[in-house]
Order: structure tokens, then sequence, then C-alpha cells
């Protein structure tokens, strides 16, 4: 009951800030409101969402990240909430802010309801590995930090971007590669399959994931790696140092016999760039666009 | 050796440690609630006056998560006494006859294969799916148990001992299945359930933890006269006129509503159940009168401490619970076994 009257009264007073934003003031006023002390403070949970916030100049607004908003490198000196399906109820309240951004893999969610409860507004965006997920985590913390201008701005400008790339994949003539997403390196590879983050990446990049019938990630066995036929593997820059490099990496026995091994196409890109679906993700689809195109070449 | 301590020196000193870490766990926390603050908040409760962020934060947050360790303490405490009691056996734990992992089972199935087998199970049940499931999972393994242990008309301590072990070693391999089976969301949901959480106190969830503890603890007050005499053997208990197999039956089914009404909110917290009562004896001797409220006492008081540090160590992250009751419980328990080693 009590929180639920605090949480109205935050949305008045957020309505009111936009309105003012919006209609009596402008865009071009909206500087005069970042000396204003009253902007929402923010908590992000989820690197991309954090990158968002950066983009937006509004990094003076975050109070707080998960341990998964690693990138810009200033990032990484904001408290830090956890593990983003690992938070604390009173740790978040802690930071004392006025909304807290996530995805719907945040949680646990008895927390998050523990903060709505509270008063503070939790707003979720949904990762369903799509560039509509960049739009709505680009509109979220444009509407949270009340810097909706802006984020308008980046919208149109991260749409032209990823226009661009897609009808750059789409003008390629070539064979689509088969490529292999591996995610750990343990004994049996951990390996992608459809809806997935990778996934979703190796089809907007123009290739074709080698795996297919199962759903996440699952542990993978020799045989079947060889099977699967990569031309290209596909890993993140920390899975191949955790492993000890690039020729160790070449060293396992299965990946002798896959078309990969021959031309020795492997893919690196950094984790949260690969599959962090934020603002960075047009160029991250572009370099991978370019290396399909040149280890099929 | 050290002179016993009387009963009331004992009870009256575990009840004062509880509350110390009652107060301890209120006035700590990552969110910073001064003790003036704290006093206001309490003075004017059930006022409806203006509520402040620290009254929001005490009363929705911090205040059912103080009961739920008090109530998950409890529980394990108690539990484990019962069962060191039963099987006369001082490694008996409420893990040991498999509730926990029977629990840790149902749930690790409603995280990763619920959604696929019983799609309208979540609709109709809500929130509340995973902690009935858990607790349907850990009273089915428990009755399985002792319908296994059952021979010639009695119970054979031995087998429910042996039969407990197997059903953990077939838990173990069907959490390892399913493990497969998640996708990366279910493992990490799955993972930190193993590890044991109080971060999930609901009002709703606490009161009926709390309900069904008090119940059991309630029930426990008549087995500590007649496992004081099955401490003696079963036969010798059996002459002091105690039915041995009525006094099996309720010590097992009391502990299954505590420890799968606690494990099916919290995860597993594990130690509380084997360390509690075993500090207790050495303080105070084998008297189940004694140890089985004390036993609870301190299990109550040993979770909110271990809690607070969770809450607090890593603030605003958060620790697993069951990660710090091992780390803090099992160094005491081990220099306790060293300084009073002549009364195990």
């Amino acid at each position: 009951m009590n929180g639920r009257r605090a949480m109205h009264i935050r949305f008045h007073r957020r309505d009111v800030l936009r309105l003012l934003g919006a209609s009596s003031l402008g865009a071009a006023a909206l500087p005069l409101f970042a000396q204003e002390p009253k902007l929402p403070k923010l908590v992000t949970v989820s690197g991309a969402i954090t990158e968002v916030v950066y983009l937006l100049g509004a990094e003076g607004q975050l109070v707080g990240t998960d341990t998964t908003s690693l990138y810009p490198a200033a990032a990484r000196a904001t408290p830090k909430v956890g593990y983003m399906r690992q938070l604390s109820a009173e740790g978040l309240l802690s930071l004392k802010p006025d909304a807290i951004i996530a995805t719907n893999e945040s949680g646990p969610s008895v927390v998050l309801d523990q903060v709505r409860s509270a008063g503070v507004k939790v707003e979720i965006i949904e990762a369903d590995h799509s560039w509509g997920e960049v739009q709505r985590k680009v509109q979220a913390v444009g509407r949270a930090a009340a810097r909706e201008a802006q984020a308008r701005e980046l919208q149109a400008k991260l749409d032209a971007e990823w226009a661009q790339v897609q009808q750059r994949v789409a003008a390629f003539k070539g064979r689509k590669p088969r490529v292999l997403f591996v995610l750990s390196h343990s004994a049996s590879p951990q390996v992608s399959g459809e809806k997935t983050a990778a996934h979703a990446v190796i089809g907007f990049a123009g290739g074709i994931n080698a795996l297919g019938g199962f759903q996440g990630y699952r542990p993978m066995t020799a045989e079947a790696m060889a099977s699967a036929a990569p031309d290209i593997i596909l890993t993140s820059t920390q899975g191949i140092e955790a492993h000890g490099g690039v020729d160790r990496f070449w060293q396992r026995p299965e990946l002798a016999l896959t078309p990969a091994f021959r031309k020795r196409s492997l893919i690196t890109q950094d984790a949260l760039l690969l599959l962090g679906f934020g603002p960075r993700t047009p160029a991250s689809i572009a370099d991978l666009h370019e290396k399909f195109a040149t280890a099929l070449a | 050796m050290s002179q016993r301590f009387s009963a009331r020196a004992v009870l009256g000193g575990s009840a004062l440690l509880l509350v110390a870490a009652i107060v301890l766990g209120a006035v700590s926390g990552a969110y910073a609630i001064s003790l003036s603050q704290l006093w206001n908040v309490l003075t004017t409760l059930g006022q409806g006056a203006d509520k402040s962020p620290e009254h929001l934060v005490f009363l929705n947050i911090r205040l059912p998560r103080l009961l739920l360790g008090v109530a998950a303490g409890a529980g394990l405490g108690m539990a484990g006494t019962l069962m060191q009691g039963l099987f006369r056996n001082p490694l008996a734990d409420p893990g040991l006859v498999g509730i926990s992992s029977g629990a840790a089972l149902a749930a690790g199935v409603t995280i990763v294969l619920g959604a696929s087998l019983w799609p309208s199970l979540p609709r109709t049940l809500g929130s509340w799916t995973l902690v009935l499931m858990a607790f349907g999972g850990g009273l089915c393994v428990t009755l399985l148990i002792y319908g296994l242990s059952r021979s010639e008309g009695g119970t054979r301590m031995a087998l429910m001992l042996l039969a407990g072990i197997a059903v953990n070693a077939l838990a173990g391999a069907g959490l390892g299945f399913l493990s497969v089976m998640a996708t990366d969301e279910q493992l990490r949901s799955l993972q930190f359930w193993l590890l044991g959480s109080l971060g999930g106190a609901r009002w709703s969830a606490v009161l009926l933890v709390a309900a069904a503890v008090l119940a059991a603890c309630v029930a426990a007050r008549s087995l500590a006269a007649p496992l004081n005499a099955i401490a003696l053997g079963e036969a010798q208990a059996a002459l002091l006129g105690v039915d041995v197999e009525r006094i099996k039956r309720r010590a097992v089914v009391v502990t299954a509503v505590a420890v799968g009404a606690v494990t099916a909110t919290t995860g597993i917290i594990g130690f509380i159940g084997l360390i509690a009562p075993h500090w207790v004896r050495m303080v105070a001797g084998p008297d189940h009168r004694v140890v089985l409220p004390a036993s609870a006492l301190l299990g109550a008081a040993l979770v909110l401490c271990a809690d607070t540090v969770a809450r607090t160590a890593m603030a605003p992250a958060e620790l697993p619970l069951g990660v710090l009751t091992a780390f803090i419980g099992v160094p005491m328990f081990l220099w306790m076994l060293r300084r009073f080693r002549g009364r195990i």
C-alpha cells in the first residue's frame, strides 16, 4: 500500500520533469537540467544498458552498476551491486536510486518486487536478442534518466548505423559460412544452440549457426563438434585467454577434423561487445561480417 | 574439563545470543538505518504515519528477512537435534535422510523443466510454485525412505541411513543431469538455490515458514523425554514404556515439515542442523529437554549472524548464505571439538 503510494509520487515528479523537458523548455534547454541536482539517479543491471547511460551523458546520475558493466572503463569504478542474477534488495536501495534499469535476465524476481515495493521504479527490458532490444534499452534509459531527447537522437544514429550494416550483409553474394560459437573451453566445450545471443549474432552477420536442434548453451562431445563441420569458430577474447591462447586452442583434437582447422579460422571478440546487444552492436556485427567474408575467401 | 552448565544457564545464554543476533541484524545492512531512525520506525509502527524510506526498507525488506532467519535457523537446529537423537548418531543431519536433497531435486525440476512439463502450473500457483514443489519433494523423499526402512513391523535405523545416502546420491545425479539440460539462466537460478539465501523473504512466505517451524517445535517438545530413553537403546526404551515406532514416525514427520518448509523458501543452508546441537551438547550435556530448545535458539542465532555478514560484507552485492554458514560454523565447530573432545 504505502510502497505503491510512494511510487505514484515519484511517477508524478518524473512526469513533471518530462513535461518541462519536452514542451516548455525544449531540447535546447536540456543542458540546464544537467546542472539540476534533482535529475533521477540510476542503477543499471546489464553491461549494454550501462553503455547507453554513458552515451547519453548521464554517467553523473549513475549510482551503481552490476558486474557485467565493464565498458567504458569508467563503469568499472562504479559501486557494484553484484552479478545480475543475484541482486540484493537492501544493496540496491542503499544506493538510493530513483530507477533501476535491468533486462528480464536479471533477478531474483522477489528482490526486484521488494525494491518496487520500497518505491523505486524498476524498468525491465526484454532480452530477445533482436535490434528491438537495443532500441528498448536506449528508450528505457532515456525515460528513466529524463533525457528522452538525447535518447531519440542516439536511437536515430544507431538505427542508421544498423540499417547500413544490414544492407552490407544483405548485399553479400558469397556462401554463408557455418559458424560454431564456443562459450567456454572446458573438457566438453559449451556451444550455443538456438535462442541464444550468439545464434542471433551469427545470423545478423550473415552466417549460419553450425549447430541447431537444441536451445541454449550445451556441452558438446568432440564427435558432434566434428560432425557440425564449422567453417569458422567464434569465441570470446576472454574465453581464448582463459584457455591459454590461440595455439593451445587449435591443439584440441576434435578441431582437427573441422573445415575451420584447415584455415585456422578463429574469430574472437570481446564478450560484452559480441553478446551484449547494446549501442556497439552495429560495429560488432560489421566487424564479424567482414571477418566471415575474409575467412571464406 | 570445565563443568557442565545448568539447563537454565544454557537456555538463558542461547536466548541472549539470539536477542543479540537479532539486534545486530536489525541495525546493520547495506541501507544505512541509524539507531534513532530504527527507534522511530519501531515506535510509530501501526500508526499509518508518513512512511520514510527507512520505514519501507526496514518493514518490507529487513524485518521479514530477520524473521525468516530466525525461523530457518530454529527449524534446522531443532531438526538436527531430532535426527541425531533418533539415529543415535552424531553425524546425522536433516540432509542425511534426503529431505534437503528431495527438496533440491524438486526445485531443480521446477526451475529447469517446469515451464515445459506443466506450462499451466506457474500460472495457477504463481511465485508459490517453487516453494510448494520443493516442500512436496522433501516430504515425498522422506516418506519414501521411511517406507524403505521398515521391516518386520519395525523401522531399522541403519536401513534408513543407507536409503538416505542412496537417495541423496540419486538426487545429486538428477541435479547434475538438470544442470546439463538447463539454460544459462536456469543454471544460475539453480546454483543460487543450492547455496541458500534469505534474500527472497516476503511476508507471506515468512509467515508460512514461521508457522510451520513453530508447529514443528511445539510437536517436538513431547519428543524430548522419549528421545532421552531411546538414547539408551531402542530395546531399553521399549522396556521403559516408550512406543519407539510412534516416536520415530513423529520425529521424521516433524523434521520433514520443519526442514521442508525452510528449505523450500531459502534453498539449502548447510551445517546449522549439524553444528547447533553439538555445540549445545558440549556445554549442556545430552538431555534432549535442554538440547532441543537450546539448539533451536542457537541455530537461529547462527543463521542470523551468517546472514548479517552475507548482507554487509560485499554490500551493495550479497554473498550466498550457505557459503557463510560453512565458513563461520565449521571453524567454530572444529575449535569446539578440540576444546571439548572428551564429551562427544
